[in-house]
């Protein structure tokens, strides 16, 4: 393989790998973890997160990071239980009011880090503590959402044979993957995405739009966040203000393991679905195994984002040295 | 004249400080009882000095170009750690360690679980060169993982007078949070001003390739700043555990790795690296602890700390920024044409 082609594929042929021996393994450990049902909690359980992971993938793509996300999905989801139990909205405006917050967010956080060039870590920190602090003045104690229309769309899903089923929140998930895929790869937003990644100075000389694809990356996580929260609310049919504490670092880590690059122009939205799905096994597994507790899970999902970091520094490595020493990326 | 890099912090917690002299009664009233001083302003800085303690060590860190994200967990491994040791509860993983009972030893044990966090994190940054902000997530990941296998997943409480004086106890009229952290303040201003390691540390963050041409060893001074970290937030995460008396792996510290950037990045330290102040980021650390305080005692509903605390990353953030800067200069120049 050539350089490149290494770098963009290895990394994810690597966790595919992973995804099916864990998957495997497990399956041979526990009786009926290989059933159709198990499987379609796997993205279930962690549709929320998905969809938050693929708004993360496009803004560390462009070599930023984003921690508002955590906190936007608690707003979020405290925002839409509290427009349906206490302003008595239906559902549909009341779930979508807060993807319109979470876009405005998303678009204050965007055009401080493109116009202003201020760190993004730094800016989305800002954006962790406003979300959060909107959520806790909406509503400190969490909220049960009981709407007719609400409590059906939530139970929505597609039968499916062996007593499994397609809830709406994997629904959207899946959408929202092939959708984030197709955005990546087939679009001049996408190419240009990667093309700031990989190197922003070059991007800018090329002409390519840098200034409005970073504003509008930071809006499309924000969007995604905000209706992971729905997805969330959906899921779970309550609002919770400190719902998503912590949850900006595991969509990092699902993106990181689904092999994108933190350094930017290198990883796919393809990639974070495997990511999470990985995280998704871990889990089960974990529940499967009944005796280990929960916590085992942090401990696990640490160890296999530092091999895969380890993974990806090898390859950096390697692909440095084929060209003869000179890697732009791993100058840090 | 231009401003110190931490003149806006100081400028804005006297601005604070004023707000409260005018409209806050009582705000800077002490009163002695007890041989130990009581009051607003003591409660503040007693309450700011596990993030204080915890921007020393990032300070540094930030110095370098990095950044670590896993103080917050560390704080909570070191509780757990002392905790379990103090406690022994039945099941614990650390209960068949006897160390007497000896408060001293169970605080050394926990610091230097502590110290090898950072020793962890000092590896992952300097030796794999990895990224620091992924380096250290894995242990803010993994980290609260680690505390809850210590404290065997429970809540681990103790009543240990000798060990609960480290938060609660005073010394000479102040609580001993605030000479731990005037102490630590001392050593790391000694460490980096009348040593060579603080230019070490500037010239390693400002051009890492021209620091090694220098002659710099880069790679042991970016182990040596994050072994600092984490031992600054073992002595955070003691304070915190001996003022509640007990661990709680999931929350303890939660967040503080946050304040602890904020506070430093207020106090003119900029995230890119290079040049560092740790005067600034003790005021980054009064001020938001000041805020807080304030808001509390004003009645105003806590949650707004929050969002003021983003206004101020924001405000703090655009007024370091260059093209912010150009910007406003240009716009001034057009009105006073």
């Amino acid at each position: 393989m050539n350089r490149e082609a290494m770098r963009e594929k290895l990394p994810i042929l690597i966790t595919a790998v992973v995804l099916v021996a864990l998957y495997i393994g497990a399956g041979l450990q526990f009786d009926r973890f290989f059933s159709l049902r198990v499987f379609m909690n796997l993205f279930a359980d962690n549709a929320f997160l998905g969809v938050v992971a693929v708004g993360v993938t496009f803004v560390i793509l462009t070599g930023g990071i984003d921690l508002s996300v955590g906190s936007m999905v608690g707003c979020s989801s405290i925002m839409s239980a509290w427009l349906m139990q206490h302003a008595h909205l239906h559902p549909v405006p009341a779930l979508g009011i807060p993807l319109l917050f979470g876009v405005a967010v998303g678009g204050i956080q965007g055009y401080l880090v493109s116009k202003f060039d201020l760190p993004p870590f730094l800016v989305t920190l800002g954006g962790l503590f406003f979300c959060r602090g909107v959520a806790l003045r909406i509503s400190r104690e969490s909220l049960q959402i009981d709407h007719p229309f609400f409590n059906s769309l939530a139970s929505f899903a597609i039968p499916l044979p062996g007593n499994a089923s397609l809830p709406v929140a994997s629904i959207v998930f899946l959408l929202v993957v092939v959708i984030g895929m197709f955005v990546a790869k087939q679009t001049n937003f996408g190419r240009t995405v990667y093309a700031i990644g990989g190197n922003k100075a070059s991007a800018t000389l090329m002409g390519l739009p840098v200034a409005r694809t970073l504003f509008l990356v930071y809006v499309l996580s924000g969007l995604c966040a905000a209706l992971g929260g729905s997805v969330f609310t959906l899921y779970t049919s309550s609002g919770n203000a400190i719902s998503g504490t912590g949850l900006e670092l595991d969509a990092i880590a699902a993106v990181v393991i689904g092999g994108t690059l933190l350094s930017g122009g290198y990883g796919s939205v393809f990639g974070s679905l495997l990511g999470i799905s990985i995280l998704g096994v871990v889990q089960t597994a974990i529940t499967f195994q009944g005796t280990l507790s929960s916590w085992w899970t942090k401990i696990v999902i640490g160890a296999l984002l530092l091999a895969f970091m380890l993974v990806q520094k090898a390859i950096e490595g390697a692909a440095s040295f084929r060209s003869g020493g000179a890697s732009p990326a791993s100058s840090n | 004249m231009r401003l110190p890099s931490w003149g806006w912090a100081l400028l804005v917690l006297v601005l604070v400080l004023a707000f409260n002299a005018a409209f806050t009664p009582g705000f800077f009233g002490l009163e002695i009882r007890e041989g130990r001083i009581y009051g607003s302003l003591i409660d503040i800085l007693n309450r700011a000095a596990p993030v204080a303690l915890l921007s020393l060590g990032m300070t540094l860190v930030i110095a370098t170009g990095g950044v670590d994200l896993s103080v917050g967990a560390v704080m909570a491994v070191a509780g757990a750690v002392a905790a379990s040791l103090i406690a022994r509860p039945s099941g614990n993983p650390l209960a068949g360690i006897d160390l007497g009972g000896s408060i001293p030893m169970i605080v050394l044990a926990s610091l230097a679980v502590a110290l090898a966090c950072g020793y962890f994190n000092g590896i992952l940054v300097s030796l794999l060169g990895l990224q620091p902000i992924v380096a250290t997530l894995l242990l803010m990941v993994a980290g609260r993982g680690v505390a809850q296998l210590l404290a065997n997943g429970q809540i681990v409480t103790f009543t240990e007078p000798g060990f609960q004086r480290l938060a609660t106890g005073s010394f000479l009229g102040l609580p001993n949070p605030v000479w731990i952290v005037a102490a630590a303040f001392g050593a790391f201003s000694l460490l980096t001003r009348a040593t060579a390691l603080g230019l070490f540390i500037e010239a390693t963050g400002s051009n890492p390739v021209a620091a090694r041409y220098a002659g710099v060893n880069a790679k042991r001074i970016k182990q040596a700043v994050y072994v600092l970290s984490g031992l600054c937030a073992g002595i955070a995460g003691l304070i915190l555990t001996a003022d509640i008396q007990a661990a709680d792996a999931n929350n303890a510290g939660l967040y503080l790795e946050l304040d602890a950037i904020l506070a430093v990045s207020v106090g003119g330290t900029a995230l890119t690296g290079g040049r560092f102040s740790l005067v600034g980021s003790m005021f980054g650390a009064l001020l938001m602890q000041t805020l807080t305080t304030t808001i509390l005692t004003r009645g105003v509903s806590p949650e707004i700390t929050l969002v003021l605390k983003a206004l101020i990353v924001v405000v703090v953030c655009l007024l370091q920024s260059p093209v912010f800067q150009q910007r406003a200069a240009r716009v001034l120049r057009r009105a006073q044409a």
